[in-house]
C-alpha cells in the first residue's frame, strides 16, 4: 500500500517536471520567433520611416501626384508612372492569371504522372528562381524584336506576366493539393466527373490560396525595374496613354497597349541617379508610394483570404 | 419516425420522371420487382491490388436487392477495399488493379470493367467521417442532382426536401437550408451526407463505418435510418461494431486477411457460424 502511494507521488513529480520542461521550450521558441519578427519589422519600418521623412515635402504636395516628370524637381510628379504601372499590371494580371491557373489545374489534376510531367514540374519550380533581368532579355529578343511589339505597355505587361507565371502556377498547385481527399471523394462518389469535381468543388475551396499567390505575384511584378528597363521603357514620359474607355462606340479602346510608358520603379531609379539632391526627395516619395501600393496589395490578399475562409467555414 | 416520411416507391417515380429530370431512366430498374436473381450485385472471384500489395483474394459475395448486407472483420482485412470497389473509388489513384467481376443486376454487367463515372452515378456512398461540402445545406443535398444535369428549381426543391425527410433531418434543418453545412453537429452532418447520397435515388448505397465518428445517440439515429432505407435501396455497410451488424443487417459477410471467410443470414452467422474463425471473431477471441 505505502509503496504504491509513494510511486503515485513520484510519478506526479515526474510529470510536473516534464510539463515544466515543455513549457520552458515553448517560451524559448516563442521568444526567438518574436525576436526575429521584431528585427524584420523594425528593418522594414525604419526603411519606410526614412523614406517618408526624406520624401515628406513632396508626399504632402498634391501636385506630386498629378504632375508629369519635369526638369525642375519641385514640379516633377509621378502621374505618368502611376498610370503606366496600373496599365502594365492590368495586362500582367489578365495574361498571367488565367494561363497560370489553367496550367496549375492541368499539372495537378490532368497531367499523367510520367517523366515528361516530372520535367515540366522541375522546370516550373526553377523558372520561379530565374533572375528577372533574364526575362527582360527574353522579352527584348522575342516581343520587342521578334514580334515587333516595340517598347510598349503590352510588352512590359507580357514580360511581367511571364515573370510571375511560375509563382501563380506553384501557388495554384499547392492550393489544389491541400484540398482534403474527403472532399474530392465526396464529389466523385456522387458521380461527378473530373471537370465537375474540379470546377464545382476543388477550385472554390482552393480559391483563397490561388488568390493569395496571384496577389503575391503581382506585388512582386509591381516593383520590378530590371526587365522593364531591359525592354527599353522610357524614363521621361510627359503624356498619358490613350484612355482604355471612350464615350463613342465601341467604348473600349486598345490603343493604350501600344503606347510608350514608364512605371514607378523606373521613375524612382531615374530620379535616384540624378546628381541634384532635390530629385532624391522625389525618389524617396516615389518609394513610399510604391511601398504603400505593395503593402495595400498584400493587405488585400489577407483580407480576401479571411473573407473567403469565414464564408466557407462558419 | 417521421410521420410525413414517404418511401421511395412507385408514387415517387412519377416525380422523378417529371419534366426536367433526365434521371428517370436510371431508376427504372428499381421498379422491376423482383430482380431475376434476388441479387442486386454479385462479387465473383474479385481480387484487388494496391500497386504490388494484394488486398483482396478471389472474394465472392452476393448482395441481395433492397436488404442490408454487413461486412465485418478485423482491422485491415479489406472491408473498405471491397466496399470501395463497388463505386470504383480506387480508380482515382494510380497503380490500383482489379481482377475478377462484380456483376450488377438486372443489366448483368461487370461493374469493375465499365466506365467508373457510370458506376458512381448508380451507386452512392457515405463515408466514415462526415464530409459535407463547404456549402449550404441545400447545396449539399442538391449536389448529386446538379451533377446529373437537374437544374430546375422546383424539381430540386422537391427532391432536396424528400431526401432530407428521408434522412430524418428535415425538421432540424428546414429553417436554415441556406446555412452552412459546417454549422451542423457531427451526427447531423452524417445524416446530411446520407441525404446527399439519397437525393439522386441510387440503386445501392455503400456505407463505410458511418457511425464510427459519432456518439451513441447519433449512432442510434443512423442505425434506424439504415434499417428504414432497406426495402427501398440496396445497402452494403462496413462496420467494426458486431452488435451493430447483428442489429441492422439481414446478411453478414466475415472477411479475414483479404479473403471472404463466411457469408450468410445475419442470425445464422452470429448464432451458428460454419467457420471456426468466424466463431472466434464474433465471440471476441480474435482480431
Ligand atoms: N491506399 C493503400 N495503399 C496500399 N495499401 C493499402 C491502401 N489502403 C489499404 N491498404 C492495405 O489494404 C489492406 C486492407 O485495408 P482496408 O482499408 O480495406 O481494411 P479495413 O478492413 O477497412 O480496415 P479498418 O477496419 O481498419 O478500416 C490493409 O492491409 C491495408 O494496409
Ligand atoms: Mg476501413
Amino acid at each position: 500500500m505505502e509503496a504504491d502511494a509513494t510511486r503515485v507521488v513520484a510519478s506526479g513529480v515526474r510529470f510536473q517536471r516534464l510539463v515544466a520542461a515543455n513549457r520552458r521550450t515553448d517560451i524559448m521558441m516563442a521568444s526567438i520567433g518574436i525576436l526575429v519578427l521584431m528585427v524584420a519589422s523594425a528593418l522594414l519600418a525604419s526603411v519606410l520611416v526614412d523614406l517618408i521623412l526624406t520624401g515628406w515635402p513632396r508626399l504632402i504636395n498634391p501636385d506630386f501626384y498629378t504632375n508629369f516628370p519635369s526638369r525642375k524637381p519641385e514640379q516633377a510628379g509621378i502621374i505618368s508612372a502611376m498610370v503606366g504601372t496600373a496599365l502594365v499590371m492590368l495586362v500582367t494580371a489578365v495574361v498571367s492569371v488565367p494561363l497560370a491557373v489553367a496550367a496549375g489545374i492541368y499539372l495537378e489534376e490532368y497531367a499523367p504522372k510520367n517523366w515528361l510531367s516530372d520535367i515540366i514540374d522541375i522546370n516550373v519550380s526553377n523558372l520561379a528562381g530565374v533572375p528577372s533581368i533574364i526575362y527582360g532579355l527574353l522579352a527584348l529578343g522575342l516581343f520587342v524584336y521578334g514580334f515587333g511589339l516595340g517598347e510598349t505597355i503590352l510588352t512590359a505587361g507580357l514580360v511581367l506576366a511571364l515573370l510571375i507565371l511560375p509563382v501563380i502556377i506553384v501557388a495554384t498547385r499547392e492550393a489544389i493539393r491541400s484540398i482534403p481527399r474527403d472532399l474530392r471523394e465526396a464529389a466523385y462518389g456522387l458521380g461527378a466527373d473530373k471537370w465537375q469535381t474540379v470546377s464545382h468543388y476543388v477550385l472554390p475551396a482552393a480559391r483563397p490560396g490561388i488568390l493569395t499567390g496571384t496577389i503575391v505575384g503581382l506585388a512582386r511584378a509591381i516593383g520590378e525595374a530590371a526587365p522593364v528597363i531591359t525592354i527599353g521603357a522610357l524614363t521621361f514620359i510627359a503624356f498619358l496613354p490613350p484612355p482604355p474607355v471612350q464615350s463613342t462606340p465601341p467604348f473600349v479602346n486598345f490603343d493604350w497597349l501600344t503606347s510608350p510608358f514608364t512605371v514607378m520603379p523606373i521613375q524612382l531609379f531615374n530620379w535616384v541617379s540624378r546628381p541634384q539632391a532635390e530629385f532624391h526627395i522625389n525618389a524617396a516619395a516615389t518609394g513610399v508610394v510604391l511601398m504603400v501600393m505593395t503593402l495595400a496589395m498584400n493587405g488585400l490578399a489577407i483580407y480576401i483570404r479571411y473573407q473567403l475562409r469565414k464564408h466557407q467555414r462558419s | 419516425m417521421q410521420p410525413n416520411l414517404r418511401p421511395i416507391t412507385r408514387e415517387t417515380t412519377d416525380v422523378s420522371s417529371a419534366p426536367g429530370d433526365s434521371n428517370a431512366d436510371l431508376h427504372r430498374h428499381q421498379e422491376s420487382v423482383p430482380l431475376p436473381h434476388g441479387n442486386r450485385a454479385d462479387v465473383r472471384k474479385l481480387s484487388f491490388w494496391y500497386g504490388k500489395t494484394q488486398a483482396l483474394k478471389e472474394v465472392n459475395l452476393p448482395v441481395v436487392d433492397r436488404k442490408v448486407t454487413a461486412l465485418i472483420g478485423p482491422s485491415g482485412c479489406g472491408k473498405s477495399t471491397l466496399l470501395r470497389c463497388f463505386n470504383r473509388m480506387h480508380d482515382l489513384y494510380p497503380g490500383n488493379r482489379y481482377d475478377g467481376e462484380i456483376r450488377l443486376y438486372p443489366e448483368d454487367e461487370n461493374l469493375v470493367a465499365i466506365d467508373p463515372g457510370l458506376v458512381r452515378l448508380r451507386i452512392g456512398m457515405v463515408f466514415q467521417k462526415p464530409n459535407p461540402f463547404p456549402k449550404s445545406i441545400y447545396a449539399n443535398v442538391a449536389a448529386g442532382l446538379e451533377v446529373r444535369g437537374i437544374k430546375k428549381r422546383s424539381v430540386l426543391d422537391e427532391r432536396v426536401e424528400r431526401a432530407l425527410r428521408h434522412a430524418a433531418l428535415w425538421d432540424e434543418v428546414k429553417d436554415r437550408l441556406n446555412g452552412s453545412a459546417y454549422g451542423l453537429s457531427g451526427g447531423q452532418q452524417q445524416r446530411l451526407c446520407i441525404a446527399r447520397a439519397l437525393a439522386p435515388e441510387p440503386e445501392m448505397i455503400l456505407f463505410d463505418e458511418p457511425t464510427s465518428a459519432l456518439d451513441p445517440l447519433a449512432t442510434a439515429k443512423i442505425e434506424d435510418l439504415v434499417q428504414q432505407l432497406a426495402g427501398e435501396v440496396t445497402i452494403l455497410i462496413v462496420t467494426h461494431n458486431m452488435q451493430q451488424a447483428s442489429r441492422i443487417s439481414d446478411f453478414t459477410a466475415f472477411m479475414l486477411m483479404g479473403e471472404m471467410v463466411e457469408y450468410g443470414n445475419t442470425d445464422q452467422v452470429f448464432t451458428a457460424p460454419e467457420d471456426p474463425r468466424t466463431d472466434q471473431y464474433i465471440t471476441g477471441r480474435f482480431g
